[in-house]
């Protein structure tokens, strides 16, 4: 789960990590009162929305007057942002948060992540700041150093030596508040289940502090039961509305631009799945994984949800039976059919326990649009023929 | 043979009174798997499906001598109960619960590895040697003995994998399930070697997906220790950048950890790399013969 740079800062602030003041708005009025209240004379006007790149996006700009601010809130709140990180359509700004200006002196990198190969976290820093970090670490990758943190030790002394030697901080009043300030980023990585948190840039400031002028967080969603507080944070409207819907029934689901609905059980079958549509020459409309138990309900709500996208010429449900027997899944199927006014034609491949009796059932069933398959091959390969209307 | 479980393996199952615990468990007696007792905390002394229950895992040991114990507590708890088994002496855990929280797995791993403990999972299917031992959820009539070794990431991908080996007229010694998490214990790095030493397995099928570089890990591997004929395929071809497929760890981060790249890599190395699951049991027949 990802949350805002308002609420990002809100956390640093919280654990002392220094950022400049800001107060998030949601309408240009409240925009302005916010600027009054900070006092000026330079604000930020910084789009809130869950992708980076919004300051080359248009979304993060500099007022010198109030009238200004007023200006530039009214410009960007309610305008469609499209950066490198949201889709071709964009996403539309709905909060704004207004910033004092820092005075600027450099702008560093840092960022704490989970490394996946040393299973630890991994503190990264660059003295290339404000630039996309992918590309400072394909271009010039000695410009970033790693410091992998143990959780059973912490953060330790000699981390933040490796830290502020490395990013070439000699002043030792300086040295102090850099390691200080990522001493207290890893506390809080650690204490609240981050995934990631990454600030781009940290500036150092003419008076030589540091402060974290932008914030990204991501969260452990397996760790949000423990975390009410994060888990409250949650913006629904920066979500795709039908993985929601989705999720709150237990199915994992992400749409994609092709035109075969898929319906499998199992993350991994379910991938492989669109895979087979891809290489048998069709298009899949959506990832969907029904779990392991798919029952009537779930896969009524499954076929509810991909006919949500007028894309979908037919729809591949492609069942691979363990513990759960496939003629209970092939009744589940036919009573989802009833449920659900299902108007494309539907494939439907049952395999593992019981698979030929549920073979069976559904052939009896006599639903119009219904194709029997015999495995996974077979099911893409009719589904495909089926959505260019064979 | 077979690698790491076969029909004198004792069993204990952590969460063992459960809904889950109890179903699966009841299951993998069923399927012949020796089961010795389980751990339930305030329940021991109890008998659970005709075996003694446990307070706490070190008792467990003491009394049955069990060397695996199958987890099934719910996520919260996943992190603590393998820390308790790997100071109770147990070999190997296989953690079948979903949704444990990273940092927990962190710690876990690290404390398991300190006592030499493997791991397998959290979120897999368990591991099973065919027709002797099932520990995990798997559905256990598919699994007919033969030699062809299977690791996979994704559940339902084992199954699919194995049905096809069978359906082409082979067998399973041993396939594993390795779990689709960020952190997750033995890997096809460490099952490799061991399918390579197993003189029952003659050929491997391993199943990756997006997201990490585990598979990329297992090339090198494979050029420098595998000699036996490995088939692979890695789902997610079609998956978008930037989304969670499913699993946690099924995840494309900017240009790393796609399928395309990992397929490169294992090709690279001689393995036999299939673009659709549906490939699967001709691949090994072709190799096999």
């Amino acid at each position: 789960m990802n949350v805002h740079e308002y609420q990002a800062k809100q956390i640093f602030a919280k654990y002392g990590v220094p950022t400049p003041k800001g107060i998030m708005v949601e309408s240009v009025k409240d925009a302005v009162i916010a600027a009054e209240e900070l006092g000026g004379p330079i604000w930020v006007v910084k789009a809130q929305i869950h992708a980076g790149g919004r300051g080359l996006g248009g979304g993060v700009k500099l007022a010198k007057s109030l009238e200004e601010v007023e200006t530039l809130a009214n410009e960007i709140l309610g305008m469609t942002l499209v950066t490198h990180q949201t889709t071709a359509e964009g996403k539309l700004v709905q909060k704004l948060y207004i910033e004092d200006g820092a005075d600027i002196k450099d702008e560093f990198y840092l960022s704490v992540v989970l490394d996946r190969k040393l299973e630890m976290p991994l503190i990264m820093a660059s003295t290339e700041g404000g630039m996309n970090i992918e590309d400072v670490a394909e271009n010039t990758p000695e410009k970033i150093i790693t410091i992998p943190v143990d959780p059973a030790i912490g953060f330790q002394g000699f981390h933040g030596r490796e830290l502020a030697f490395g990013l070439g901080i000699t002043d030792k009043n300086e040295q102090k508040k850099i390691i200080s300030f990522a001493q207290k980023l890893f506390k809080l990585y650690m204490e609240l289940d981050a995934e990631m948190i990454e600030i781009n840039p940290l500036v150092r400031t003419g008076t030589g502090d540091f402060l974290a002028l932008d914030g990204k967080m991501g969260f452990d969603n397996s760790a949000l039961g423990r975390q009410p507080e994060i888990a409250a944070m949650r913006d629904l409207t920066e979500e795709d509305p039908d993985e929601v819907e989705a999720a709150h029934y237990g199915l994992s689901y992400v749409a994609l631009d092709g035109e075969i609905g898929c319906m499998v059980n199992g993350a991994g079958l379910a991938m492989g799945t669109m895979d087979t549509i891809n290489y048998m020459g069709g298009t899949p409309a959506n990832f969907l994984d029904v779990g392991g138990s798919a029952n009537a309900e779930t896969v009524a709500k499954g076929f509810e949800i991909i006919l949500k996208n007028p894309n979908v010429k037919a729809i591949f449900v492609n069942i691979f039976g363990g513990i759960v027997r496939c003629d209970r899944i092939a009744n589940g199927i036919i009573e989802a059919t009833k449920i659900t006014d299902v108007n494309v034609p539907v494939i439907v491949r049952l395999d593992g326990t019981n698979a030929p009796e549920a073979s069976e059932i559904l052939k009896n069933a006599n639903i119009e649009n219904l194709i029997v398959a015999s495995d996974l091959g077979d099911g893409a390969a009719k589904s495909v023929a089926a959505a260019k209307g064979e | 043979m077979s690698i790491l479980v076969n029909k004198d393996t004792k069993v204990i199952v952590q969460g063992f009174t459960g809904k889950e615990g109890s179903f699966h468990a009841e299951q993998c007696l069923a399927y012949g798997t020796k089961i010795v007792g389980g751990v339930t905390p305030n329940k021991g002394g109890q008998e659970h499906l005709g075996q003694p229950v446990f307070n706490t895992v070190s008792e467990a040991v003491k009394a049955t001598g069990a060397t695996v114990s199958m987890i099934f507590v719910p996520p919260a708890f996943v992190g603590d109960a393998v820390m308790e088994a790997a100071e109770a002496g147990i070999e190997l855990a296989v953690i079948i619960t979903e949704g444990a929280p990273v940092k927990d797995m962190q710690m876990a791993k690290a404390h398991a590895t300190k006592h030499g403990m493997k791991t397998l999972g959290p979120n897999c299917p368990g591991i099973i040697t065919a027709e002797e031992c099932k520990i995990g959820i798997m559905p256990g009539m598919i699994f007919k003995k033969g030699n062809v070794g299977l690791i996979s990431k994704s559940g339902t991908l084992t199954y699919e994998g194995t049905n096809q080996v069978v359906k082409a007229g082979y067998g399973i010694t041993t396939a594993v399930g390795i779990g689709g998490d960020p952190i997750i214990g033995l890997s096809y790095n460490q099952l490799l070697p061991m399918f390579e030493a197993d003189p029952d397995t003659e050929c491997i099928v391993m199943i990756g997906e997006i997201g990490g570089d585990l598979e990329i890990q297992a090339a090198k591997l494979i050029k420098e220790q595998i000699t036996k004929p490995v088939v692979a395929f890695i789902a997610g071809q079609t998956a978008p950048k930037g989304k969670t497929m499913g699993h946690a760890g099924a995840i494309v981060s900017g240009s790393a950890g796609t399928a395309a790249e990992k397929m490169a890599a294992l090709e690279a190395v001689g393995v036999k790399v299939v673009v659709s699951p549906a490939e699967i049991g001709k691949a090994v027949k072709e190799i096999l013969g």
